[in-house]
Formats: C-alpha cells, sequence, structure tokens
C-alpha cells in the first residue's frame, strides 16, 4: 500500500515541480534549447538542482538497503556505451528539439487539452509501444545505466 | 490562483521546480526502489510483467493529477504554445517515444537520476540528446524557419 502511495505521490511532485520550473511550457524549453536566439537558461538551473539533489541524497536512500515497500532496490546495471544508446539519445532530442516536449511534461501537459500536446502524447505513446512490440526482452530494465561511484567504491 | 509569469529567464522557480523533482524521484527510490525514469514507467506499463503494473500506473496518474493541479493552481504554467506543423508534432512524438526506450531513458531516468548517480551512459546519453535537441532547434528556427 505505501508503494502504491509513494508511487502516487512520487508523480503527483514530479509533474508539480515541472510546472514551478516552467518546464511544462514547450516555448520555454525550446528556448533554452536555442543558444544562438534570445536564451533562456532556466532549464540549466532546473537540470543542476534535481540532478544535485538527487546525487547527494540518493546515497542516504540506499544506505538503507531496502526500500520502505519493497524488497530491493531496482538500479540499472549496465556500464557499456552502445550504439543503441547513443543512436536513441538522439533521436529523443531530434523530437524533443521539434516541439519541446519531453514525456514527463507531455503527460502534465494533457491537462491542458491543448490538441497538439495531445496528439503529442498519443504519438509518443505509440512510439514506445512499437518499441515494446519489437524489443520485449529489454523494454523492463530500469532507465539509465550503472554508477561510476560503485565502481570507484568497489561495488558492482 | 498565481499570476507569476514564466516569461523569460526565471532562476529562482527553476531552482525550486528543479528541487521538488529531485525529491519527488528521491520519494520513489525511497518507497519502491525505483529509478524514476518517465519513459522506462511509462513504456513498461504498456507491456507489463506480472505484478509489474500497479505501481507504474500510479505514478502516472500522478503526473496527470500534478498537471490537474498546476491548471487549476497556476494556469499560467500550462498555457502552452507549439508552432509547427501537425505532422511534426506527430513525428516528433514518435522520435520521443522510440528513441527514449531504444536509448534506455529521457531526460528524468538520464537527466535527473543518471546523471544524479554520476551514470556514464547517462551522462553520454543526455549530452547527445541535448546536443541534438538544440542543433534540430537551430536548424528548425535560424535554417529552414520553421516547419
Amino acid at each position: 500500500m505505501l508503494g502504491l502511495v509513494g508511487s502516487f505521490c512520487s508523480g503527483l511532485l514530479f509533474a508539480i515541480g515541472l510546472s514551478i520550473a516552467g518546464m511544462t511550457l514547450p516555448q520555454k524549453v525550446l528556448a533554452f534549447l536555442d543558444v544562438t536566439g534570445d536564451w533562456d537558461p532556466s532549464l540549466a538551473l532546473v537540470m543542476i538542482s534535481s540532478a544535485g539533489i538527487y546525487l547527494v541524497l540518493h546515497r542516504l536512500v540506499l544506505l538503507r538497503g531496502q526500500p520502505l515497500a519493497s524488497p530491493k532496490f531496482y538500479m540499472p546495471t549496465r556500464r557499456d556505451i552502445d550504439a543503441p544508446l547513443v543512436v536513441g539519445a538522439a533521436m529523443f532530442g531530434i523530437g524533443w528539439g521539434l516541439v519541446g516536449l519531453c514525456p514527463g511534461p507531455a503527460v502534465a501537459a494533457l491537462a491542458s487539452w491543448h490538441e497538439d500536446a495531445l496528439v503529442f502524447f498519443v504519438s509518443m505513446i505509440a512510439g514506445m509501444y512499437a518499441y515494446g512490440t519489437l524489443n520485449v526482452i529489454g523494454s523492463h530494465d530500469p532507465d539509465g545505466g550503472a554508477s561510476a561511484l560503485d565502481l570507484l567504491l568497489g561495488k558492482r | 490562483m498565481m499570476e507569476a509569469s514564466l516569461e523569460g529567464f526565471t532562476p529562482w522557480a527553476a531552482l525550486a521546480g528543479g528541487t521538488l523533482i529531485g525529491l519527488a524521484a528521491l520519494l520513489l527510490l525511497l518507497c519502491n526502489g525505483r529509478i524514476a525514469g518517465i519513459s522506462g514507467i511509462m513504456g513498461g506499463s504498456l507491456q507489463p510483467a506480472r505484478g509489474d503494473l500497479l505501481w507504474r500506473v500510479l505514478f502516472f496518474f500522478g503526473l496527470l493529477t500534478g498537471g490537474l493541479v498546476t491548471l487549476w493552481w497556476w494556469p499560467a504554467a500550462l498555457d502552452i504554445r507549439i508552432d509547427v506543423s501537425t505532422p511534426a508534432v506527430i513525428l516528433a512524438g514518435l522520435l520521443v517515444g522510440l528513441g527514449a526506450r531504444i536509448g534506455s531513458g529521457c531526460t528524468s531516468g538520464h537527466g535527473v537520476c543518471g546523471v544524479g548517480r554520476l551514470a556514464p551512459r547517462s551522462i553520454v546519453a543526455s549530452a547527445v540528446f541535448v546536443s541534438a535537441a538544440m542543433l534540430t532547434v537551430y536548424v528548425v528556427r535560424h535554417l529552414l524557419g520553421g516547419i
């Protein structure tokens, strides 16, 4: 039960964080990406503060050894920089740069009922579904990759 | 209802919102032991493994509810403008959905959690997608003049 409540609250807080940061506005994301135009560096501060607090506090969470409502931590373990990682990230970046929406904001933006935001969401789901159909085995890996810090500390 | 604008550089809102995003991702790690990678959470719910669906769906509805709360409390944050044509929007959605899954993550899984864990894969992926997005904006806005 705590796991389900925690999951809902995490999604809720995540979306509110995105909207406070202005990241639910594709025009603001594009203003960050438009480095030769009227540049808005806000998104850089969003990245620094979100990854920064995660960097400091996630080690403390992992020290617990076990999550509050789950048997273990499901951490990514891969370390190889392979072609799918780079090609997938490049595809993602092109799509992100075309409209200024990525998955989190695309879900939060559904609340606006903006027609193009709905079209984007449906297309994004179709893209994700296509991947799952082509590659079911890989689709349950957690996002990301293994921590370099674990490597330095002698963990796997 | 808040009236504050999000036009131009908004450093304090960016730092406050970013901190909240980080805390949200930490909450999911603390309770569920999961990485808050939105493309992975959503993608995994489309073809779910047994017993692995409900937390994903609840996270999704949390995000959606957060959008509704924003609409009520700060509508300026959902005053969305999209200037490209509908075919470009469809192409962008397909690329974002498929690309995030092929590349094992998006701005949340790689950008927040992965960079926050100093994961080499995530640092490379984030550098690639930010560069590709900047290049795309340059081509669309300054070379093509819109699509």
